[in-house]
């Protein structure tokens, strides 16, 4: 427990340290995206590692989140930290209302109903010109402000959305510690011996799948505000896949788990835009065989790698010892 | 201190319990025996909310809590263990204790996220306790092992601490000596006579004859969904009914 | 135009693209069955049938029905390498990790497809001319009558299959249940290969008899693979009757909703149909609920 929290103070200083060795505008750009995607795979997380219950809709809350957000500001002129929390408000309270039916489901079903879910959003995102622009998208959404600083710039964007990333890890490592953590995992593991232990199962996956829902609409305002330009192909079932991705290959229940996901997914097909096309058949791969090989994912990977590097230590330290 | 009143239970065409009726007295230690099929497990998943029943009433000190789900039923205090364990494996004997907490604690998401003062305290207090507990089964050193890794036998006894951290006033076990060698089963004797002397009910289904003859103070026995008979150890081991059906017809 | 030969129209095309959906909604509930896996991969075998046959055909130039018999062929082997390279040497499979494996396989073949055949979408010559036929007023493809008659032909193989021969019927046993099955003798393992081979090979049919009205291209796979899973939903996810009814309604009511109601919500009625039976009716509409046992 205390090292995770050992672990994020160093992450996030080391997170606000990187703008001073890239200067470059493409790198943070990357990087902001990084950001935005650290967000959702941990929200998504608390959700799929924590709770055990999958959703491959949660591109979806994300979108809604965004368009929420960009339609009131874009079209009505409204404040945007405004929209963002009326964002969160209105996504969070539809994820509640939809969770009791949806978590009923269990394994391929659930996997299916939110699937589904997710579709119709992107359909109706797509349909409903008028609103949402349709296809084509929305732009003319205004940047973030606080007092007189706009974030507009790459460096000021970068602070601001890690700023939200890192608040979002923190808060889910404290979660993860606690007793409505450790009741997501008894769920996740037997839901019938969590129940008899007193926990209420089915309100609080619907709690969770809420806040994790809250979180990507939150994720999705702060991508509307810095993009500035939204359009419903970032909102599709692509994407909640790639999400799905990025908790797996991260590790399911791993807080840094997920950022390690998040970073190499977003980072991958830069690396791979010289083979253009590839990176699909790659996400493909890593999916079959992290699950396959390596189902605690790249932070089970890593604990393995320095759990047995400490055992050398020690046996070598041993051996000199006599 | 439990009352079993006219419970019937069909599944699909099924009659796997018919009319049974009981009560289970305060304090005292009552095993459910009776051939394999007898519907057991059956009743002790209407008792403790897993299946509604179809027909007939439960009763926990005067309070009709039929139908009532498990999660309900714990903060009353009623507790099971189950016959093929369900451990939290991918968490530590000490997390799977404090799960056992959760309905006598009150924090909710958002003190949790926020990691709120009052949390902190809360959480601290529960670790003490769970502790306590581990202590109390004789598995205080294994707090940090995952309980995935855990032989069978001790993972029984970290389902027993588990519940015990509920505080139950009645506690039903399934089973609770099966796959357990003879050493084991001696010190789960003790132990459960350590959880009676502490004021708890026990119920528990049970195959070792040994065990169940020495440690109950009531039996109730069942055979193909109904109740066969009911009373004294002694009173069971004479009853001619009884052992028909254990040695079968004829 | 009138709306009786309006309607009987929509019913013709919704009935045709239904009966695809049903072939591939007994694709998952033949492998649901066997194996208690949701494929989601299923998907891709429809677009596999589709696209080899464009490729045996039009690149290769083989005769239609050898390009249709090689495309199922190869279609059924990608499935059962599928189920051997990656189901059968997970040790501890739960459903989340079939979900995130099948997956996992799906984009990857969409990826491979993408990548050997490109972007672009093809079309497939009609098996028998473009003419139109009228049939009550309704101006009808040749191709929807084929659709019919092999659909119906597949289901009448299928159902000879799991009640006629010794092989269908030990898969029946494994679908009631598994232990059993394997106590008894049958090797369950040889009737997962089978489930894939023949789920595999039914949706690659159903991509094949499609194609000539809908064009096919590397990405058909993932709508249509979701619709025959709708049509397997309302059906219950049985192997048989249940899933063609559900299949058929599904494509009747898109068919009308498309023509009647809007067409850009064509897809979303499939989805919210879905929801609403997983919300309502889990079990399907055709079957009885059944006690789930601790």
């Amino acid at each position: 427990m205390k090292r995770d929290y050992l672990l994020f103070i160093l992450f996030a200083l080391l997170v606000y340290a990187v703008p001073t060795f890239f200067k470059g505008g493409y790198l943070l750009n990357v990087l902001v995206f990084m950001g935005i995607n650290t967000m959702l795979a941990v929200a998504l997380n608390l959700l799929l590692g924590f709770a055990g219950q999958i959703s491959l809709g949660h591109a979806s809350f994300f979108g809604l989140g965004a368009y929420c957000s960009g339609i009131l500001t874009a079209t009505y002129g409204f404040n945007p930290w405004l929209t963002m929390v009326i964002a969160a408000a209105g996504v969070g309270l539809l994820a509640f209302g939809l969770g009791f039916p949806i978590l009923k489901l269990k394994g391929h079903y659930l996997a299916m109903a939110t699937l589904g879910f997710g579709i119709i959003v992107y359909i109706v995102l797509n349909e409903t010109v008028a609103l949402t622009g349709g296809p084509s998208g929305l732009s003319g959404i205004p940047n973030l402000k606080i007092g007189t600083l706009l974030f507009d710039g790459d460096l000021k964007n970068y602070y601001l959305i890690w700023t939200f990333a890192l608040v979002t890890m923190l808060l889910s490592i404290n979660l993860a510690h606690s007793r409505i953590g450790r009741a997501l995992r008894a769920i996740h593991d037997s839901e019938v011996a969590s129940r008899v232990m007193g926990v209420n199962a089915r309100l609080l996956k619907v709690q969770i799948f809420s806040l994790s829902a809250v979180i990507s609409a939150v994720a999705g305002g702060l991508y509307a505000h810095t993009m500035s330009f939204i359009s419903p192909a970032s909102f599709g079932f692509n994407f909640s896949v790639e999400l799905v991705t990025m908790v797996v290959i991260g590790g399911l229940g791993s807080i840094f788990g997920s950022f390690l996901g998040a970073a190499l997914l977003t980072i991958l097909p830069e690396l791979l835009r010289v083979v253009q096309d590839y990176d699909i058949v790659v996400y493909g791969l890593l999916l079959i065989v992290m699950t396959m090989y390596m189902p605690k994912g790249l932070a089970g990977g890593v604990a393995a790698c320095w759990r047995l590097l400490r055992s050398k230590k020690v046996k070598a330290v041993e051996n000199a010892q006599g | 201190m439990l009352r079993v009143e006219g419970v019937t239970q069909i599944f699909g065409g099924l009659t796997a319990l018919e009319d049974v009726s009981f009560r289970v007295g305060k304090g005292a230690i009552t095993g459910v025996i009776g051939p394999n099929g007898a519907g057991k497990t059956t009743l002790f998943n209407i008792i403790t909310g897993l299946y509604t029943q179809t027909g007939g009433k439960v009763f926990l000190e005067e309070a009709d809590i039929s139908g009532f789900p498990p999660e309900r039923l714990a903060p009353r205090g009623l507790v099971r263990t189950f016959q093929n364990i369900e451990m939290f494996h991918q968490m530590t004997v000490l997390e799977n204790v404090l799960v056992g907490l959760h309905s006598r604690s009150r924090s909710g998401i958002l003190s949790c996220l926020l990691k709120l003062p009052r949390q902190l305290a809360e959480e601290r207090r529960m670790r003490e306790e769970a502790h306590t507990w581990l202590e109390f089964c004789g598995i205080a050193d294994l707090g940090g092992v995952e309980a995935g890794a855990l032989p069978f036998g001790k993972c029984r006894l970290v389902e027993i601490a588990r519940a015990m951290a509920v505080n139950p006033r009645i506690l039903l076990m399934d089973e609770p000596a099966a796959g357990l060698n003879s050493r084991e089963t001696a010190d789960l004797e003790l132990l459960i006579r350590k959880i009676r002397d502490m004021g708890v009910t026990v119920v528990l289904v049970e195959h070792d004859m040994e065990l169940v003859m020495d440690i109950c103070d009531a039996i109730v026995v069942l055979n193909l969904g109904k109740k066969l008979a009911e009373g004294t150890p002694r009173q069971i081991q004479e009853n001619p009914d009884v052992i028909k059906a254990y040695l079968g017809e004829g | 135009m009138d709306l009786l030969p309006q309607l009987t129209q929509y019913a013709f095309s919704g009935l045709s693209t239904g009966a695809i959906y049903a072939l591939i909604g007994l694709g998952f509930a033949i492998i649901y069955n066997s194996t208690g896996i949701i494929n989601f991969a299923q998907g891709e075998f429809v677009m596999l049938g589709g696209v080899l046959t464009h490729f045996f055909l039009m690149v290769l130039k083989f005769p239609l029905v050898v390009s249709m018999a090689v495309a199922i062929l190869v279609a059924t082997a990608i499935g059962v390498a599928f189920e051997r390279l990656t189901i059968r040497p997970l040790k501890r499979p739960t459903p989340l990790s079939m979900v995130i494996i099948t997956i996992g396989g799906s984009i990857f073949i969409r990826g491979v497809a993408m990548l050997i055949w490109g972007k672009d979408t093809h079309s497939l010559p009609p098996f028998s001319g473009n003419e139109p036929l009228v049939i009550a007023g309704a101006t009808v493809m040749p191709q929807h009558l084929w659709i019919f008659g092999l659909t119906l032909l597949v289901i009448a193989a299928n159902k000879y299959f799991f009640y006629y021969t010794i092989s269908g019927k030990a898969m029946r046993a494994c679908s009631y249940n598994r232990t059993a099955a394997s106590l008894v003798g049958i090797d369950v393992r040889r009737m997962v290969f089978l489930s894939f081979a023949i789920s595999s090979a039914m949706g690659a049919m159903a991509g094949i008899i499609i194609a000539p009205l809908t064009m096919t291209a590397y990405d058909v796979g993932v709508m249509l693979g979701l619709k025959g899973f709708c049509a397997a939903i309302i059906g219950g996810m049985s192997s048989g009757f249940g899933t063609v009814l559900g299949g058929l309604l599904l494509g009747l009511l898109e068919s009308l909703g498309a023509g009647l109601i809007s067409s850009g919500y064509k897809d979303a009625i499939a989805f919210i149909i879905l929801l609403l039976i997983l919300f309502i009716r889990p079990q399907g509409l055709f079957s009885k609920a059944q006690t789930e046992r601790v």
